[in-house]
């Protein structure tokens, strides 16, 4: 002991001799080496993340014409779309899309993901890859599949009209395609949230649940005390992602505007108006301005999603 | 609904619409052909110098007609490129000539979107090398649509004259007669739907191509254009008169509001539900292929007309023309003018199903008296090609037709939703191509 406690001094002096010039030339090389860490991420990052946001700017700011060529205009692209009545419509259709279908579907897979958790079920593992099973089916093929269900000549709502002898199943009539579409939505996207709530159960310590019980708390007592605290987090995550989705809605509507070519207008989304913009109309300029506002838009309800939901979590 | 899987799936999106917009290829197709003239030395010189071209195209005898070109001219290499079925291969094009390369030599081009590209002046005009002399081959209407502002934009491959497609099965089992005019159009569809009410005289759920075709026949021409200078007049005599017949169908709901080209639609053609289809002359390959129970079933009749006088007009069909992009114009269009004027050539076209632009085959007795099958032995070709004779003259699109009959749903389709009047409609499409047209730097009047 005493011999290793002697030996050690000259080792700490010599370390604390070599330390200072050690101490400033590794903080520069590490420094080097740091930035040759990050440069393919920073090379992908700009490429593919930057670069277009950038463009999709500059491009918002000139007007090409099919004859007379290309202009700047400034913010005019802006200060039209702002009373360009189609890209109104489109936006108020998918808000309220939103306010609707988010709700429900986070609701019906948060009753999905406690049943799953109580512990009470028979099968929990078919129930949740039944549940989950809908989002590995792509979107594209499930749009068609509901397409073919909705269909009220041949499809599974003419057999209904033709059992109750009536017209009343329209799936793809005016009044109900928003129905019909956020139905699509819905059966696609609850076991993915559904999967979201319940890995955020299951980091819940049982010693919590074992706690709640020495206390005397029923099953509802504990998913209000426990759970939904603890999914908090989780629940904000995937509001903001549906949030996100319902703004960029494209696929579903688009599909099924085949079947329903009128209902479904060419700016029924603001996504598909700035999808016909530029494919149908060669107007990229107006096209880039759509997109670039509706980014603003929901990073904008996205923040206060947030900053709301975090707040909640301090309390 | 995160945003990488949207974005993944926004991509399965576009090619599954483009997968769905296959059924709508079968609108045009192949070539036709008799002989060349002219100053075509510099073709055949180029012919015998050789190179490579490339070709977009999505018409089914492509891939046979660049194999027999190949095979006759050892030295030219064609590459064949699917580059999507109509608006998706004109967003491909545009992008390519808006990005000064990327375009391909020779291009598959429909009638109604040539104007667009030959006004941007993407196009080779192909009288300098002699091609305006192979006039003669072709029926009138075809030419008249390559031939924009004076100028030999392409030459056409096949053509859609109109005519009377009906179920003979429906129309005997209810004892209907075949309509000859459209007033016995509207009387046979109420008499039908009255009979029995799943059954249709047709479906229409608001088609552009269909419209403006109607439009035609009508003797409307509500599309005038003059350099950059265009009138919009969709409320013309001619549109009015069509808009009349039509609107008591869509009023008194008599139109099956099943989507062309959807499953039901196919369906609707097979069980009778959907009784008549007025379109161009290239449908029977298309029953043929998608509707084969129907075999039997079906007749073909010349188009109603509005006072006894035959008269038609062309839906869908279209040709090829040689890009400005082209590093070999000469060469492309020595392709060009084999691909739809050599009778080798016109014959793989004819063999895949498609209905001619040459009048050698149009007149051709073989052709005219081939007894279809599949039409219960009819001589189909007998009332179709009378037809492309009864094309009348004078229609133009507008060169913005591709974006104009992108928004037709937005405007005179909800007419049709709404089973009301269709001028409304019309007027408000007109509104909308107004505004586009002078965005775009057009002087549109209306």
């Amino acid at each position: 002991m005493t011999t290793t406690s002697v030996e050690i001094p000259p080792t700490a002096a010599a370390a604390a001799t070599a330390a200072p010039p050690r101490r400033i030339r590794p903080r520069g090389r590490s420094e080097w080496k740091g930035l040759a860490f990050v440069t393919p991420f920073l090379v992908v990052f700009l490429l593919v993340f930057i670069a277009p946001v950038a463009y999709s700017i500059y491009l918002s700011l000139f007007r090409e014409q099919l004859i007379g060529g290309n202009a700047f205009v400034g913010l005019q692209n802006y200060l039209d779309l702002a009373v360009d009545p189609q890209f109104w419509d489109g936006l108020a259709r998918v808000a309220l899309f939103l306010v609707v279908q988010v709700p429900v579907m986070l609701a019906l897979a948060l009753v999905a993901a406690l049943a799953i958790d109580s512990a009470r079920l028979h099968a929990t593992g078919f129930f949740r890859i039944v549940i989950f099973l809908p989002y590995a089916v792509p979107a594209v093929v499930a749009v068609l599949m509901w397409g073919f269900i909705y269909g009220d000549t041949f499809g599974l709502a003419a057999n209904f009209n033709d059992l109750l002898g009536s017209e009343v199943i329209t799936p793809l009539a005016r009044e109900w395609i928003l129905v019909s579409i956020g139905n699509i939505v819905t059966w696609e996207f609850v076991g993915y949230n559904m999967l979201i709530f319940y890995s955020a159960l299951r980091t819940i310590p049982t010693e919590l649940y074992e706690a709640a019980e020495l206390d005397g708390a029923g099953p509802m007592r504990v998913i209000t005390g426990i759970k939904l605290p603890a999914l908090r987090g989780a629940i904000v995550i995937a509001t903001i992602f549906s949030i996100i989705g319902s703004f960029q809605l494209f696929n579903e509507p688009n599909i099924l505007r085949t079947l329903a070519p009128n209902v479904i207008t060419t700016f029924f989304t603001p996504n598909m108006y700035a999808y016909n913009l530029s494919f149908a109309g060669q107007q990229y300029n107006a096209s880039a301005t759509v997109a670039i506002v509706m980014g603003v838009i929901t990073a904008v309800i996205a923040y206060v999603v947030q900053l709301r939901g975090s707040r909640k979590d301090e309390r | 609904m995160t945003m990488a899987r949207t974005a993944l799936r926004r991509t399965l999106g576009v090619a599954a619409t483009a997968a769905l917009a296959v059924g709508l290829a079968a609108c045009s197709s192949g070539p036709s052909g008799s002989t060349g003239g002219g100053s075509a030395d510099d073709l055949d010189a180029a012919l015998e110098a050789g190179g490579k071209l490339t070709y977009w195209s999505w018409t089914p005898s492509a891939e046979a007609q660049v194999a027999a070109f190949e095979k006759e001219y050892p030295n030219v290499d064609v590459e064949l490129v699917n580059a999507g079925t109509n608006t998706e291969e004109y967003t491909k094009l545009q992008n390519a000539i808006k990005a000064g390369s990327g375009a391909p030599d020779v291009v598959q081009i429909e009638y109604y979107a040539m104007p667009q590209f030959a006004l941007s002046d993407s196009l080779v005009d192909l009288s300098q090398y002699g091609l305006d002399e192979l006039e003669d081959d072709y029926s009138a209407s075809t030419w008249g649509s390559v031939n924009i502002d004076g100028k030999l934009v392409g030459l056409p491959q096949d053509s859609g004259p109109m005519a009377l497609f009906y179920n003979k099965s429906v129309f005997d089992q209810f004892g209907i007669a075949v309509p000859t005019t459209w007033d016995e159009y509207v009387e046979a569809a109420r008499q039908l739907h009255a009979a029995d009410p799943t059954k249709y005289i047709t479906s229409d759920t608001g088609d552009a191509g269909f419209a403006t075709s109607m439009i035609w026949q009508a003797g409307g021409r509500p599309f005038e254009i003059d350099g950059t200078d265009i009138t919009v007049n969709l409320a013309d005599e001619g549109t009015q008169k069509w808009a009349g017949v039509w609107n008591q169908l869509v009023e008194e709901g008599l139109l099956s509001t099943t989507a062309g080209w959807s499953d039901e639609w196919y369906k609707g053609l097979a069980d009778g539900s959907i009784a008549t289809l007025v379109t161009g002359a290239w449908m029977p390959g298309v029953l043929e292929s998608s509707v084969a129970d129907a075999a039997g079933d079906w007749a073909v009749a010349p188009m109603p007309t509005y006072d006894g006088t035959p008269v038609t007009a062309e839906n869908g069909g279209g040709g090829q023309s040689v890009t400005k992009q082209s590093k070999n114009p000469a060469l492309a269009a020595a392709f060009l003018r084999w691909l739809n004027n050599d009778p080798a050539s016109i014959e793989v076209f004819l063999e895949s199903g498609g209905f001619p632009a040459t009048t050698a085959d149009l007149e051709d007795p073989d052709f005219v008296g081939l007894e279809s099958e599949y039409f219960g032995g009819q001589k189909i070709n007998e009332v179709l090609t009378q037809a492309s004779k009864d094309v009348a003259s004078g229609w133009s699109y507008l060169p913005y037709q591709v974006y104009a009959n992108s928004i037709f749903g937005d405007t005179v389709g909800q007419s049709y939703v709404n089973k009301s009047d269709l001028n409304e409609g019309l007027a408000e499409w007109q509104r909308q191509l107004v505004e586009y047209g002078n965005e775009q730097g057009f002087t549109v009047s209306e």
